[in-house]
């Protein structure tokens, strides 16, 4: 096991090298002159020289380049342009924002989408099977950024239900620990402050989790008919091992891997769809402060985020395959 | 001489030969596709969609780009059915203009990511070795992205518009083409059929892309249906974030950014541009899941 980990870990290397490269080039694919696109048009040539300075863009690609890789080794992202702030910092502050937001989703995806599947597969072709597969596909057919509007049309404008935008209410007071709002309120025991908080998820939550609960439900319910086909769970049934028993301790376990497969892939979906659903909500998170950096042309900003992302999304990746071999000891590890 | 004799004659019936396997598989398939309600009514949708398009000046009441302040942001009505946004443009006529840039975005985009990913799945899967290794790692390092931010992310570089937000999404959409040709072709390869064309001379252009290739036509059939939607759906995210059409291009993505901030007061400006972004991705995604069945029984329950 602890071989397959390292090995994994060094086939890593070179994704992770490729993704640098990708991540430190997209200042150079800027067609025309990057300092000139940071600075606009009224910029003069000795601003433009003193930025260029300041970013090192007069030296030698590769250079450049080893500079980049050698501070990230350091744990120095650079500096935002706009703000003269430490990329690492900023990203720092705004990072767990995104995480809750994400695991939220995730929780709402994972739990909703597995327990529809299961239902749908168990009772195929039911009424629950026909609208819940009915509602999956409706869910990946929908945009995103379109449901969180209509949810603060209706939620927040129409019937003032719900908070429209933010984490938490001004007038709350909450002592921060890990910065993820939920875990902070129950770890202060402040329940004011987790309602609100909650409050202040539940949209943008439930937007983002969408697509990922659609694909998660259809994932779900073909694995588990697949399983449910099999011999053992006949023998099962036959041997009369309550239905729930066989469901959810002989099925769903050997069903769950193509669903896990799945969901370390959905991960990935929810850190590109947080820049849209952070936008819409106004969530003070990374996707927001990324497309800020894109729109103020701040590509040191850029490149560090999205460096940070692929890695995120890269390590995820790897823990769902390693999960793997807890379910199922069957897979060769060598 | 005699096998020489008997490989032309074979040659010679086998393009007939394959006529016949080849029209009765698509044939069945497509009847198959026509038979399943879900895929027929994804297959009615698309063939609106088109017909909009096609039609647009007949359809549309109103000029998409006509600027009428004094009626802005007036509710659905007779005169302006589906309500007028915030510069008083009539939202159903850009609603059926914007179902041209819709068709466009979703041909061009699945177009990018069909051509260069099958190619490279191809010539990976076919060469093997050290080209196989160097394309997919290139593959593995673009899918460490989350598709829409890389999206995003090529956007700021290539500037904001809608020509570079749809090669954006095609070039995110690419990973995915590549990987399953690159397997069928892997499987296909070995099959004898293929060593039967090498034996008689057969160059590896011919039997990439006239024994390998047709056999990956499914699968890369599937994949294309199921990615217009996928496609619709970023290009209208990247408009969205202001990064695609620009205005006044009555793109839908883009009419939604227009009317967020009218939310309160004229929601129909939101409304309608979303339901037909939402409509169309179904229609595509209901007709893509038809005809995955329809061409890959195996998969029907």
């Amino acid at each position: 096991m602890l071989n397959y980990i390292i090995r994994r870990l060094v086939s890593l290397i070179p994704v992770l090298i490729g993704v640098s490269i990708l991540a430190f080039s997209l200042m150079h694919l800027v067609p025309g002159d990057p300092a000139r696109s940071i600075l606009g048009e009224k910029a003069t040539e000795a601003q433009l020289e003193a930025l260029r300075e300041e970013l090192n863009l007069n030296d030698p690609y590769i250079v450049q380049y080893g500079r980049f890789m050698g501070q990230i080794a350091q744990g120095d992202l650079g500096n935002s342009i706009t703000s003269k702030e430490a990329v690492i910092v900023e990203i720092g502050s705004r990072l767990p924002a995104t995480l809750e937001l994400t695991l939220f989703a995730m929780g709402i995806a994972v739990l909703v989408g597995v327990l529809a599947g299961v239902i749908a597969a168990v009772k195929q072709y039911s009424w629950f099977d026909n609208i819940s597969m009915s509602g999956a596909l409706f869910g990946v057919s929908m945009p995103i950024f379109w449901l969180g509007l209509m949810m603060i049309w209706l939620f927040a404008v129409e019937l003032n239900w719900l908070p429209p935008s933010g984490r938490l209410s001004n007038d709350i007071e909450l002592q921060t620990i890990t910065n993820l709002y939920l875990l902070d309120s129950i770890l202060t025991l402040n329940g004011e402050a987790f309602v609100n908080a909650f409050r202040h998820l539940l949209m943008p939550g439930i937007a983002l989790a969408t697509i990922p609960m659609a694909i998660i439900a259809r994932m779900t319910r073909s694995s588990m008919l697949e399983v449910m086909k099999q011999d053992y769970i006949r023998t099962a049934n036959a041997k009369g091992l309550a239905s729930r028993l066989v469901v959810f301790q002989h099925a769903l376990k050997n069903a769950a891997l193509p669903v896990l497969t799945v969901i370390g892939l959905q991960f990935g979906f929810l850190l590109g769809g947080a820049v849209l659903t952070e936008t819409i909500f106004s969530w003070p998170g990374v996707g927001r402060y990324v497309m800020d950096a894109i729109l103020s042309r701040d590509y040191p900003v850029v490149q560090s985020t999205i460096l940070i992302v692929a890695v995120i999304f890269v390590l995820v990746n790897l823990i769902t395959d390693l999960l793997y071999t807890l379910f199922d000891p069957r897979i060769k590890l060598d | 001489m005699e096998t020489l004799a008997a490989e032309a004659k074979a040659d010679q019936l086998d393009p007939a030969l394959k006529q016949k396997k080849n029209s009765s598989l698509w044939l069945d398939s497509l009847s198959r596709v026509v038979k399943s309600k879900t895929s027929l009514m994804g297959l009615i949708i698309i063939s609106l969609l088109i017909i909009v398009a096609i039609f647009a000046p007949q359809i549309a009441t109103h000029s998409p780009t006509e600027q009428n302040i004094i009626e802005r942001y007036q509710a659905p009505s007779g005169e302006h059915w589906l309500g007028t946004d915030e510069l008083g443009r009539d939202i159903f006529s850009r609603l059926v203009f914007g179902a041209r840039i819709t068709i466009k975005i979703g041909v061009i985009c699945v177009g990018i990511s069909m051509v260069t990913g099958v190619l490279l799945g191809c010539v990976a899967g076919y060469f093997g070795r050290w080209v196989d290794q160097v394309i997919m790692r290139i593959i593995d390092i673009m899918m460490a992205f989350p598709s829409i931010l890389l999206a995003i992310a090529l956007v700021a570089v290539l500037g904001k518009s809608l020509t570079n937000a749809m090669i954006a999404v095609g070039i995110v959409g690419v990973p995915h083409f590549a990987r399953i040709v690159r397997s069928t072709v892997l499987s296909v390869k070995e099959t004898e059929y293929i060593e039967a064309s090498r034996v008689i001379g057969a160059k590896n252009g011919r039997i990439l892309f006239s024994h390998v290739l047709p056999n990956c036509l499914a699968p890369i059939i599937v994949q294309a249906t199921l990615t217009v939607g996928t496609a619709i759906l970023d290009a209208a995210g990247l408009s969205f974030l202001g990064l695609g059409a620009q205005p006044p291009t009555p793109e839908w993505g883009a009419m939604l950014s227009d009317g967020r901030s009218a939310l309160q007061t004229a929601p129909w400006v939101v409304m309608f541009p979303g339901l037909a972004i939402f409509l169309v991705v179904l229609g595509f995604n209901l007709f893509g899941d038809g005809l995955r069945d329809a061409l890959d029984p195996r998969l029907k329950q």
